[in-house]
């Protein structure tokens, strides 16, 4: 059976061997066809050797969530043959280096296999080993683009504007893509029933990931300090943020730097870093992922409760403790919520792509001015590292920071008196002031306990004036973090509600289980604390079905806490295995919870 | 309560400096520490030196992290922004509001065990750094809050106030300083406002991190024999113990001295500690040279004061970050902000 337009395929190979390169190749190809893709790169936490995998999904609807059923699998690392060679669907094809024989025993009756002599190509063609291996990742792309019909002329252009200013490794690319490919047309029916034609789907579209979608998004929010300790799968997001500065933040004339990146010696010191930036009045940040804040759980105590802006950027991955550094989760949503000793709250942000991540980090500096507290963004390791296809960014232009209630020295002047901790417009929210200002603006900022004027205190009246104050500041930001986002489907009594990066499988999802006559309301929550519409939303379904990446539930935890929703009515359904979810994921779950009921 | 504010009477013969403020306008609230601490000398030298420099209080940030230390910046210069912040990571603090706001005059106040103990990693890295702040460290060998476990700079063999030795070997923030590349490293004695006050000044002056390692005795946790801090070689002076089973109301120790001398001085707790001040000749410059010479003398039993170590070619956090005169927190928004022209240039890359 024919599929045009409609398939999935994934690469086996060994990392750090060039074969990223290779698969990047592959991916933007198709997109620069028009057609709409997604890759998922499972990679190992290593440098060199260990086996490394990466998925391609080509889907002509949109649809962007990961699937587990591959049509081709390009087997190139004898150390996974068995695995990869179980992962075919029965009627799908194998593609694997013929330079070697196949054991017959990882040969299946219901797989078509196709040998291309990659390294034995490679070898006649090039010279020294590491010229070889890096080509034989090429040569394979030139395969692949024969079987499943890429665009040679797309390729050519992309290849060129790669190696433009390198021509030694333009020529030897072309070279390899092309032996790959001739091989595949001289050898096999090209293109195979699964394969590419045009489209005209991704004109308005780019392919980003996460993590620079975010580092990007720290500089178009005027962010000046940001302070890190490297930890997968965040490190890019850091690196993006520099590159990007380097590009945009050096002052014409001078030279300066308009901005300050510090390498911590831990999480401890980068988030202490971040709050010291923010008392003295800069956007600051960190990113990192859950062993990180971890770590950072003192000091966030300490800006929630003396009331110190800070950004934190959570790129989650599964625990508990070192748990699967290189696989995704959204594992931290309790711990982020509630991080620190003591009651504390803080405001938590969800984005569901890159996009999100790109726009919500404006958001998140102008909550945590704001409010004054601590903004996590969470994200996870699919958004933050893989490759998204989502529409191009935007900006608008009339955007300003909101920097919160700081007082200018003029206003320090004219006041009467400055208390940091005093409530003067019934909000909850207290006015602040910057050190080097204004002598007026002077105060002691203290993570013990203070009363409404600065000043320590140890009563107990005055103790709980001021953190009864925080608790309602805190609640009041429900209405100002991004508003879920709803579909309603006529006449569903059901709801399905989700989280950040499961929404492209839910979605799919809730398509398939329409046909089968299941009709469900969606929302994506994207903020914590939870609004007005999602208690109306959990309210008005008699039963919403909750689903998230970990095993705890700890977004329906977190529903039932903040909006008094019986457990009864949310039904949890769950993957958390390390790879991002898929539509089957849900669709199963779904539709297990309703055969239980009935 | 540690907050009392001071009543704001000024005697109108006190002195003015250059601009318009008398040593009162830099202090701050009333201390709670024991009284007698040597924290408390230190504080005064603070509110000195900062008042002879004629800096203006509020454009200071003084920063500290936990302990009776840390306390302190309460009771200096009230007009500065203070931030009393975590237990050992005051550096954090420091080196986050220093790439801010490189403008501000940065002071931080620690104890040994807020910097040697559970805040040594901070400590290190912020010497690393090269942030430029001004760094006490007012140290006592003893947790003073916690009332009398040993810090890590106690020295073996000396003993609590419930009687146990202490067996492990003493970390010297001083040497550490020096063997971590600091640009500016001092040590002086509570009780030696002579030298404290001048030694505080340069450090401020000094761009860069300014390390100095203040003795400050502990009024109330060395009260009692077999504390030695290492100077039991001295013991022979203990006939001038002054015995107390309380936490007793004291007079500071006060020590003056001439450049290149030796001196005992007597604890709280009766010991002896022999300072000696490097002499008017003595070159700060040589790094190497200098370790010996704090090693010589230690192995003499002397604790060596002055001003140790300075580099001449200091490049500090903000200048390594290659920033500008204006503090970050000072450009304007457009100048941050690439907007929306260039992102839609940008996004070429992207496809």
């Amino acid at each position: 059976m024919e599929r045009v337009n409609d398939f999935a395929f994934k690469i086996a190979t060994a990392n750090g061997t060039g074969s990223a390169s290779a698969n990047g190749l592959i991916m933007q190809a198709i997109f620069r066809m028009g057609i709409p893709v997604t890759g998922k790169n499972v990679f190992p936490s290593n440098i060199q050797g260990l086996p490394t995998w990466y998925e391609i999904r080509v889907n002509k609807h949109g649809y962007t969530a990961r699937t587990p059923v591959f049509d081709l699998m390009v087997a190139l690392n004898a150390a996974t043959y068995a695995k990869d060679v179980a992962e075919v669907r029965a009627g799908g094809w194998l593609l694997y280096d013929s330079t070697w024989p196949l054991d017959d025993k990882l040969k299946r009756a219901d797989v078509q296999y196709l040998g291309v002599p990659l390294a034995e190509l490679c070898n006649g063609a090039f010279k020294g080993v590491r010229e070889r291996i890096l080509m034989k990742n090429i040569a394979y792309a030139g395969a692949l683009a024969a079987l499943i019909g890429i665009d040679t002329e797309v390729i050519r252009q992309l290849t060129q504007e790669k190696f433009s200013k390198k021509p030694a490794l333009l020529a030897s690319n072309e070279k390899a893509i092309a032996l790959g490919y001739n091989y595949a047309k001289d050898h096999f029916p090209c293109p195979l029933p699964i394969r590419l034609e045009r489209m005209d789907e991704t004109k308005d579209s780019i392919l980003i990931d996460g993590n620079t979608a975010a580092g990007l998004g720290c500089v178009y929010a005027g962010a000046t300090v940001g302070a890190w300790y490297p930890i997968t799968p965040s490190t890019s997001m850091m690196e993006a943020f520099k590159g990007f500065c380097q590009r945009f933040r050096k002052d014409p004339d001078t030279k300066a730097n308009r901005y300050a990146i510090i390498q911590a010696e831990d999480e401890l010191a980068a988030i202490g870093m971040v709050i010291g930036a923010s008392w003295a009045g800069a956007r600051a940040f960190t990113p990192t992922s859950g062993p990180g804040i971890s770590l950072m759980n003192e000091f966030i105590g300490l800006a929630y409760y003396a009331e110190v802006p800070a950004v934190i950027f959570d790129v989650q991955r599964t625990g508990p403790s070192t748990g699967m550094p290189t696989r995704t989760q959204q594992c931290d949503l309790m711990l982020c919520a509630y991080a620190s000793h003591g009651d504390t709250r803080h405001i938590c942000i969800y984005p569901g792509d890159p996009k999100e991540a790109f726009e919500f980090a404006s958001k998140a500096f102008d909550l945590a001015e704001r409010f004054q507290t601590p903004v996590f963004v969470l994200t996870d390791l699919d958004i933050g590292m893989n490759d998204w296809m989502v529409p191009k960014l935007t900006w608008d232009d009339s955007y300003q920071p909101d920097r919160g209630k700081v007082l200018s020295a003029a206003e320090l002047d004219a006041a009467k008196t400055f208390y940091r901790y005093y409530d003067h417009d019934g909000d909850g929210i207290p006015q602040r002031s910057l050190p080097g200002v204004h002598p007026k603006g002077a105060y002691f900022t203290r993570g013990s306990g203070h009363n409404k004027f600065g000043a320590y205190t140890e009563d107990a009246d005055e103790y709980q004036e001021v953190v009864d104050r925080v608790a309602r500041k805190i609640q009041n930001a429900a209405k100002a973090v991004p508003a879920p986002i709803v579909k309603k489907t006529p006449g569903a009594k059901m709801g399905l509600l989700t989280i950040g990066g499961c929404h492209a499988a839910c979605v799919e999802a809730m398509d398939s289980l329409a046909k089968d006559g299941i009709h469900l309301d969606y929302m994506r929550v994207r903020g914590f604390p939870f609004g007005d519409e999602v208690r109306q939303f959990l309210d008005e379904h008699e039963t919403v079905f909750v689903v998230e990446q970990n095993r705890d539930a700890q977004l329906r935890s977190l529903l039932m806490l903040d909006t008094g929703t019986p457990l009864t009515k949310l039904e949890s359904v769950r993957y958390y295995a390390g790879f991002p979810m898929s539509a089957h994921h849900v669709i199963a779950g779904v539709k297990a919870k309703l055969e239980k009921a009935a | 309560m540690t907050y009392i504010a001071k009543p704001k009477v000024h005697h109108p013969s006190l002195k003015k400096n250059a601009l318009g403020l008398t040593r009162r306008d830099y202090e701050g609230a009333i201390t709670t520490l024991c009284a007698g601490c040597g924290h408390d000398s230190i504080t005064a030298a603070i509110v000195h030196a900062f008042w002879e420099l004629d800096i203006a209080p509020h454009t200071v940030a003084k920063l500290s992290g936990i302990g009776c230390s840390s306390k302190t910046p309460a009771y200096f210069l009230k007009e500065a922004h203070g931030f009393n912040s975590v237990h050992g990571r005051m550096p954090a603090i420091a080196t986050g509001a220093g790439a801010a706001n490189h403008t501000l005059t940065m002071i931080g106040v620690s104890g040994d065990g807020d910097s040697l103990s559970i805040g040594l990693g901070q400590l290190c890295h912020a010497v690393r750094r090269n942030v430029n702040m001004l760094y006490v460290l007012e140290n006592n060998g003893v947790y003073g809050l916690t009332k009398g476990q040993f810090s890590a700079s106690a020295d073996p063999g000396s003993m609590s106030k419930k009687g146990e030795a202490n067996t492990m070997e003493a970390i010297d923030s001083v040497l550490l300083a020096m063997t971590l590349g600091a640009t500016f490293v001092a040590r002086s004695f509570s009780g030696d406002k002579a030298q404290l006050v001048p030694l505080i000044k340069a450090g401020l002056s000094h761009k860069g991190f300014a390390f100095i390692d203040v003795v400050s005795p502990c009024v109330t946790f060395n009260d009692h024999e077999g504390s030695t801090k290492s100077y039991a070689y001295t013991r022979e002076h203990q006939v001038e113990v002054v015995q107390a089973d309380f936490v007793p109301t004291r007079d500071e120790i006060t020590s003056e001295q001439e450049a290149g001398t030796a001196k005992s001085v007597m604890m709280h707790d009766g010991s002896w500690v022999t300072f000696r001040k490097v002499a008017e000749n003595y070159d700060p410059t040589d790094r190497d040279a200098a370790y010996g010479y704090i090693r010589e003398r230690q192995k003499a039993g002397e604790v060596l004061t002055g001003l140790l170590y300075v580099s001449g070619d200091s490049r500090d956090m903000a200048q390594q970050n290659e920033l500008g005169d204006a503090a970050l927190t000072t450009l304007p928004f457009d100048t941050l902000c690439p907007g929306s022209a260039e992102l839609n240039k940008l996004q070429a890359r992207f496809r």
